[in-house]
This record gives structure tokens, sequence and C-alpha cells, in this order.
């Protein structure tokens, strides 16, 4: 043995005393939530801004986005309005009490499972977190066994590269192939019929920090994907690839010059803010544009109506707003572009010079909705800084924006500007604490979808309690490495649960009941004709709600944590099924599915210091989960 | 050469039976390196060298030792980076500047793997982060070695290896961890071979000795 003592000291004893010897105990738990004194109410400052509309009536899905429901569940977001409505009604508030799991499958990868399982043609696929594997199940045989499997074999290294979990949000159905995208950088095309590859496209670069976890969405031939990385300094993109063969046909910058933007003469943004030349630019210290995030890794909505895609910007890096003076165009906004030429149309800045990382990518749902007393063609946004938008899609225009959580960080939007009002005293700075600011980093709301039911005419929103201390940190720009600049702490917001689903009435501005969760609900919702909703929590329970009235009809415990979308469809046996995915992750779930230690407050970008209590309540998992009525 | 590969052969004498199929450069004795097609030839007595040559084993990163050898490699480098509060002091500056704390935080982990539990997939011993540092690891580690002085990385090492021990972990109190970071103890690195883990009960003696006796 070469060294049995160092010093004369024996050095097993050594080691076997500090073995032995207690370890010191940080019990990390969780803070205590904000007070209610802490954050604005609904009427200080939404409806003191703009009056709430006398109203009447129900908004509709835009009907040339939301066709006939045929039973099949195609793309994430079910359809181009992002309903996620299923026409279904045989599971309804009577008879959801006696749902069962019909068959279950693992993934075999127990990260976070984001992604809606896919159904089509008597097949489901479903594409897993890293390694990115795509299962294809045959509904049509006992037990739905594997048909296929494909395995990409993205670059492990692209996981050194993904800030918040090593999720995938799902693929789409299209003309006879599975669409999906991979974390380091790809979009596959698969042969629904041989599991085979059509066509591989590298879109992203890991050494520039560049991931990719979004559904792409397809439309008229096209496949829209954007890229992830805006905690590491990337310059965000759109891209679209032609579905035949996967070739670029054209990509939009969300920063930096007017030429990379596609900004042109067609564009014509609501507000004087956004009008000018070269705003991708000017609006950011010299340069600081081509590291500064703005990516695209939410939802994208094609408008078959107007003929544009709508899309969200992600937060400008980094974090550290002192960094990067100004407003930061074109990031944590809303573009809508025109699919053919990917020239843009118009651009709302939800958050500009965004100092809480509100990202803008969250979902958006095409309504037909009575304002001011004539119906408009709207989308609703969720967004992350806790404002419900109800813009006009042709023009976007504003029309209203509602808190639907807890709100400190502004005091309102100004709908004469578009812009919010800023609460100085939730400014962040260098060197100083901010404490108690809302929503936290991750939102009122983070990425996971709303829905949509035509019957009650109200928004089925997972969402968010939590509120965080903020303190910026300097931070040099390092390619491949996080580009972030803040030392966050995440808490509970008022009242201590730290999720809640919302019903809320976009016509009347309010929610029409609330269902309150423990944990931040980061699954996505699905609502049916049986005025049934279905979502799942990060404790590991998938339950169905009564879309009317919020009251609890159903629940079943799945082996993990649920951050997944759930679904619903009509089996080859003509009856109504609900599938989700298990597994625990994504950001909020990070303490339990990454290598995060959670005697550490400020880790997973301030998300453990809320969520430290998780590893007591779920395990890492990965599993599909298929429901239905017995017979 | 770099040093850090360069390992001292000397050691009890080793068996090579039942690994004549093995390269030679594998066995105990210390032999050189075999010649280029040397595999096809039958295996030739092993060439003994001066005990004092060292012979090229790169950073051991496992406890299995194939043979019953201990294969702790030992770094000369390293030594000056042991019980130096300077070291830490350094590292944990240059953690925080070259962007570690964005994936690791402060040792707690989010992107990248927690710093706190001891637990090391790569190895935790000085000269085995200093490595990890070097060269990158696949699962998203980027390679640092020619970005950084050699010396920035030790001191990275440091730290990184401070931010684990129980006095470090112990300062805490109610803030970040790895603020104030202790010293790094020569010993805790000393490689003692196998050992019955703590808190076991059972006579292990009998398990540690080889077929020809304690190792």
């Amino acid at each position: 043995m070469q060294t049995s003592s160092v010093n004369g000291r024996s050095v097993t004893a050594f080691l076997v005393s500090a073995m032995l010897a207690p370890l010191p105990t940080f019990a990390q738990s969780v803070p205590a939530p904000v007070p209610q004194s802490e954050v604005f109410t609904r009427e200080q400052i939404g409806h003191a801004l703009a009056k709430p509309t006398p109203d009447v009536g129900r908004a509709a899905p835009s009907s040339a986005n939301a066709p006939r429901d045929d039973g099949q569940w195609s793309m994430p977001s079910k359809n181009y309005a992002a309903t996620r409505f299923s026409s279904l009604t045989e599971i309804s508030p009577t008879t959801a009490k006696k749902l069962q799991p019909v068959f279950t499958f693992s993934l075999a990868v127990n990260k976070g499972q984001e992604a809606a399982p896919i159904v089509v043609g008597n097949t489901m696929y479903i594409v897993t977190a890293y390694p990115n594997i795509v299962y294809a199940l045959d509904l049509t045989r006992p037990g739905a066994p594997l048909k296929w499997r494909f395995s990409p074999q993205p670059v492990p290294a692209s996981q050194g590269v993904a800030c918040c979990d090593v999720v995938n949000r799902g693929g789409t159905v299209s003309d006879g192939k599975f669409i999906f995208t991979t974390l380091d950088g790809q979009v596959i095309a698969i042969d629904v019929n041989t599991g085979r590859s059509v066509w591989r496209t590298q879109l992203g670069n890991i050494n520039k920090g560049e991931s990719i976890t979004m559904a792409p969405l397809v439309a008229k031939g096209r496949v829209y994907v954007g890229n992830s990385g805006g905690e590491l300094g990337v310059r965000g993109w759109l891209t679209a690839l032609d579905e035949k063969d996967g070739k670029v046909v054209w990509r939009a910058y969300n920063a930096g010059p007017d030429a990379d933007v596609l900004i042109s003469s067609q564009f014509k943004p609501f507000y004087s803010g956004d009008k000018g030349t070269d705003l991708g630019v000017t609006t950011w210290p010299t340069d600081a544009w081509k590291i500064g995030g703005s990516t695209a890794w939410g939802w994208v909505n094609y408008d078959a109506e107007l003929d544009s895609i709508y899309y969200g910007s992600g937060n400008p890096g980094p974090w550290n707003a002192e960094q990067r003076p100004g407003d930061n165009k074109w990031t944590a906004g809303m573009f809508s572009r025109d699919p053919a030429t990917g020239q843009a149309r118009w651009f709302y800045q939800f958050s500009p010079h965004d100092e809480h990382d509100y990202d803008g990518v969250n979902e958006q749902i095409l309504l037909d909705m009575p304002f001011a007393g004539k119906m408009q063609k709207v989308m609703v946004h969720p967004d992350r800084n806790g404002y419900l938008y109800v813009i006009n899609r042709s023009t976007g225009q504003v029309l209203s924006a509602d808190p639907y959580g807890p709100v400190n960080s502004t005091k309102g939007v100004d709908l004469a500007t578009g812009r919010p009002i800023i609460n100085p005293e939730k400014e962040t700075k260098v060197g100083v604490q901010v404490r108690n600011i809302c929503p936290t980093a991750s939102g009122a709301k983070d990425w996971n979808p709303s829905s949509f039911s035509p019957r009650t005419g109200l928004l089925y929103i997972p969402h968010e309690n939590m509120c965080m201390d903020w303190m910026n940190v300097a931070v040099s720009y390092i390619a491949g490495t996080p580009y972030v600049g803040a030392d966050v702490h995440m808490k509970p917001g008022p009242g201590g649960n730290r999720g809640v689903l919302t019903a809320w009435d976009p016509v009347r501005r309010r929610p029409a009941w609330e269902v309150k969760e423990n944990f931040p609900v980061w699954s996505g919702t699905v609502v049916t004709a049986g005025d049934v909703v279905f979502y799942g929590t990060m404790d590991g329970w998938f339950k169905a709600a009564n879309a009317r009235t919020g009251a609890a009809l159903w629940r079943f415990k799945v082996d993990s944590g649920i951050v997944g979308q759930p679904i619903s469809y009509r089996g080859p046996d003509g009856h109504q099924y609900v599938a989700v995915l298990s597994g625990v992750g994504g950001w909020a779930g990070a303490v339990v599915s990454g290598p995060v230690d959670r005697r550490d407050g400020a880790a997973a970008i301030g998300m453990v210091s809320a969520m430290s209590d998780l590893p007591k309540y779920s395990t890492a998992g990965g599993t599909l989960y298929v429901f239905s009525l017995p017979r | 050469m770099s040093s850090r590969f360069l390992v001292n052969s000397g050691g009890s004498p080793i068996k090579c039976v039942g690994l004549t199929l093995l390269l030679l450069s594998g066995c105990e004795t210390g032999a050189r390196p075999s010649a280029p097609g040397a595999q096809s030839t039958p295996v030739a007595p092993a060439t003994p060298v001066a005990a004092a040559e060292p012979i090229y084993r790169g950073v051991v990163d496992t406890a299995l030792a194939p043979a019953g050898r201990n294969l702790t490699t030992i770094d000369p480098r390293a030594a000056k980076y042991y019980d130096n509060p300077e070291a830490v002091k350094v590292g944990k500056f240059l953690f925080s500047s070259m962007n570690c704390a964005g994936c690791h935080t402060n040792g707690g982990g989010g992107m990248a793997p927690s710093l706190l539990d001891n637990q090391w997939i790569y190895g935790g011993r000085l000269e085995q982060i200093h490595q990890t540092l070097v060269e990158g690891r696949p699962n998203g580690m980027p390679a640092w070695g020619g970005v950084l002085p050699d010396d920035q990385l030790w001191n990275l090492a440091a730290y990184v290896r401070s931010m684990s021990l129980p006095e470090t972990l112990a300062a805490q109190g109610s803030g970040n961890p790895s603020q104030s970071p202790a010293p790094v103890p020569r010993a805790v690195d000393a490689d003692t071979g196998w050992a019955a883990p703590a808190g076991t009960t059972n006579d292990y003696s009998e398990t540690l000795k080889g077929p020809d006796g304690p190792q």
C-alpha cells in the first residue's frame, strides 16, 4: 500500500472518525409564505386601469383553428387554436369517479416528462425527456404493445446546456411523420409506419449554449422550431423548415438588426415603443443583443383565419438587468409573422427590460370573444409576469391585462402604451437582496399549457403561487456556460399553497373558481365535453375536477409527480381514454429529477428553496398512464 | 509527458496469473508498454525495471483493482494545494467568475451535479477533480484545460474538494453553502485500499487477505 499514514497519523482512523461524526444539518425548510399584504389585489391594478367591460356572452374557439374533433390528438395543443378541448363525453362528473387505469408503460427515463402523448391512427406516440426516445404503441392490441422505438442518441454533452432539467414537450404527427426535437438541437421526422427517420436537421449548436426542448408546430407544410438557452447567452430564433425534407426555409432572430429579425415594411406594431429602425440593436448596450437570449422555447400557433403564426420570445440575458440597460427588443414579447416568409407583422412586449426572468413564451389560445360590445378575434395569453393578456390578433393591441396570480413587481399594464407600470421597490440590483418579489422567476405560470372549453367559456390555467428574493450578481459571458448573474431564492406566495388551478372567465375578466394545490401545478390541463378537467400534481396525483365548479371528482396516485400534458382520445373500441405521463422534473422538479442538493436553496436557479420538501412526496419516474371507465 | 501520469511502481510484487492475454504494461512488475504488434507474439516474461522508474498509468478513477493491486496515483503537483487556505479562497473566486456557479450554484447543483454530497462520479481526490476540470466530462462538463492556467485549475479543484468537507458544511449557517471553504487536509485524499464500510460488524480480516496474504 503506497500511503498508509500521513505525517505519522493513521489515515484510516481519520477517515472513520470523519464518517462517523454527525453531519451538520441544514434543515433547508420551505420559507414562510409571503404575506397577502405584499401583493396587489386584482382590483388595485388590472381593473383600475381598464374597468371591467360589461360584456356578456361567451368566448368561443376561433372556428377555423379548432375544427371538429376527430377523437385523435395529433399535436400537443390539440388544434391550431390550442384549446386542448376534447369533444368526448363518456367521462362526466357522474362517471368520473369510476375511472381506472387500463395500461401503463415505462418510459425508461427518470427525468421530467413534459410531453403530451400523441394519438393518431390507433397508435400512440411518446417522446421522452433526454435521451429523447420515441415510442409507438399499438392501441388496437391488449396492453398497447410497442410497435417500434426510435433512439436519436443526442450528444450527451447537451445535458450540460439544459437550464432546467432535460425535458421535451412533445412531438406532432403530420402526413405520416412523427416530428420532434432533440435536446442537442435536432429536428427529426420519423415515418410512423416504419419507425425510421425520413429526415434529420441539425439546428442548434450546444457550444453556443443552444438546446431545443419545445414541441414543434407543423402547419401548411412547414415545421416551426425555436431554440432554448436563455440562461446561456444564446441568441434566440424561430426557424421554419420544409415538412417534406427538413430544409430550412427561413430563420427569424428575436434580437439584432431588422434584417435578421425579418422586420420590413410589413411590420405594423400597435404601440409606438415598438416602432423604429433596428430596435433589436439600439435598445441594448453595444453588441449585447448577440448574447441576449430572447429564445423561442414555448408555443407556436398557426392562425388559419389570418394566415399568421404567433409565438412568444424568452427572457433577455443575463438575468442581471443592470448589465443590459434598455428595452431589450425583442425579448419577452409576442410576435406575429407571415408563415410564408417569416416577415414580422406585429410585436408586443410583455416585459420591456425584464428584470425578473419573465419569458413571454407561454401558450396563447385563439378565441372569438365579445369585447367592448363587439366580437373580436383575440388570443388569450397567461404570461409569466402575472397578467392574463387578451390581445387582438390582427393588430397586436392589448384589450385587457388582468393579474391571475400574485403580482407586485408591476402595478398594472398601461393600455395606452402597452407597458407594464414598474414597481420601483421590486427592481433588481447588484448587491441588494430585494425581498418578496411576486411573481417568481418561473412566473405566475410557466410553459405548462391551459385548456379552453367552448361549453363553459372558461380557460383552465394550471399555475403557480410563488414569490422570490433576488440579488443581482455581476456575470461574464463565456460561450457554452450559464449567463445568469442572479442569486435567487423562491418561496410560497400568499396563503402558502404553491400551486393553483384557476378557471378563468376571459369575458368577465375574473376567475370562476380556483383549486389550491400544495405544489406548483406544473402539468398542462385538458378539458372535455363531459365537463371534466384533468391535471396532475407534482406529488403524483392525477386529478379530475368538475369544469363548471372545480369540485374534485376523482384522483389516482401515480408513481411519480406529474409535469406532463394530459390528453383525451377515442380508442379503437370507440370509448374515451385519458392519458398522461408521470415523471416529476422540469425546473420546479429538478430537486428530485436532477443532480441537485437541497442544502443549497439557490440551486436550480433559486427553485430549490421553494421546493426542498418535494423529495418527501415524490421520487423520480417516467411512466405513461392511460385511464378509462370500466366496461 | 505530464508528470501527473507518472506513478511510482514500487510496492509488493504482483501476480499476473490469468492475465497473460492482457497487456504487459498492466502488470505490477512495471513492464514497459508492449511494442506495436506485440499482441501477436507469445507473451514474453516481463522485463523488470528499476523500482524507482515510474510507469504510465494515468489518473485512476476506480477503486476496483484487478489482481488485488492498489492503483492509487499520486500527482506531486497536487501537494501544495492541500492544507492551503489561499488555494480554496482563490478557487472560490474562480468558481464564481468562470461561471461554474451557473451550473453548480453554491455547490448544490442545478444544471450540473451537487458538489456538497461527497459523491464523485469521476473521483474526488484533488488530482481527479483537476483531471475532470482539464478534460471535461461527457454529460455536460466543459473541458477547461488550456482555457485557464493550470495553477488556477488546481485552486478550483481545491475549492470543489472543500465544499463537501464537514468543516466547510458546518460553516454554512443559515445562508448559502460553500461561502467559507476550509482548506483541504492531505489526509482526506489518502487511499487506504479496500476497507470494510464503517458501521458494519462482520470480521473482514479474512476478506482483506488475498490468496497470498494481506495486501
